[in-house]
């Protein structure tokens, strides 16, 4: 549910940012415009897709027994390493970051992505395993 | 699968190819000499997949699947969810079109065609998170 209230948050973001240089590409509004476009792919490629993806994921992946999803502490762990990925890397970007910040947003980002995929893992079974 | 999930996956797979044979038509710049416009379509490219295919795709899956809203409009407005299909390809097309034009021939015109192609996907997208952010919950 956190997932996807993030990735419906990030999906209304990044389209704003997308629009706003899709303005500027047709009318000229202003010459720092540009500088969102690191925010704006971001936004939609990790935060919208994939963030999307594993809320979903989480929900409908097979159980264990009735309402058993395995270890939730690191699917958690995910949800708060992608999120702060996203800002670290969409914000460094925009702001001309020292580029450490956009490194520690990427290597938050496969941590969370890591994580995520070892909760995952023994969920891809068959029904009622 | 209700009609405008069935609208939204059918257009998505129809841009999955569009996208694709862009992909070809770019690859294809080394190898065959073809119109300068064509080196103008790498964003009309990654929208077409990243927009028309993915997001279009994820839109009507979410219409269909998601958790009811309420029992009176279980799939939240259904007009609403027609208006952000609408919105959504009228821009696409529309910058698919006049974003590669303007690069090759600008001309004020095709300018605020671009600036209203944005504005139709902003819409859209705006309308889909209002329509689909109810039915994200427990159950």
């Amino acid at each position: 549910m956190w997932f996807v209230r993030a990735a419906l948050i990030y999906l209304a973001s990044g389209f704003t940012f997308g629009m706003l240089l899709l303005l500027h590409k047709g009318v000229p509004l202003s010459p720092w415009m540009w500088r969102i476009l690191p925010l704006h792919i971001e936004c939609v490629l990790i935060g919208w897709t994939v963030q999307l993806a594993m809320g979903v994921a989480f929900w409908i992946l097979p159980r264990f027994g009735l309402s058993g999803r395995g270890n939730e502490t690191l699917v958690w762990l995910a949800y708060g390493l992608i999120n702060v990925g996203v800002l670290a890397v969409g914000l460094g970007g925009t702001l001309a970051a020292p580029p450490e910040i956009t490194l520690a947003g990427r290597v938050a980002e496969l941590l969370s992505v890591v994580f995520f995929a070892v909760h995952s893992w023994p969920r891809v079974k068959p029904m009622g395993v | 699968m209700p009609p405008l999930t069935r609208w939204f996956i059918k257009s998505a797979l129809a841009y999955f190819i569009a996208a694709l044979v862009v992909g070809v038509l770019l690859a294809a710049r080394s190898v065959v000499s073809l119109p300068p416009i064509v080196g103008a379509l790498r964003p009309a490219y990654f929208h077409l997949l990243m927009v028309g295919w993915v997001t279009q795709l994820i839109f009507g899956m979410a219409y269909w699947m998601f958790p009811k809203s309420t029992k009176d409009q279980p799939r939240g407005s259904e007009r609403l969810g027609w208006l952000a299909y609408s919105l959504l390809n009228i821009g696409l097309l529309l910058r698919v079109i006049t974003e590669p034009l303007l690069t090759v021939h600008s001309t004020p015109l095709l300018g605020w065609a671009l600036a209203a192609s944005a504005v139709l996907q902003w819409l859209a997208g705006m309308g889909f998170v209002i329509n689909t952010w109810s039915r994200v919950k427990e159950k």
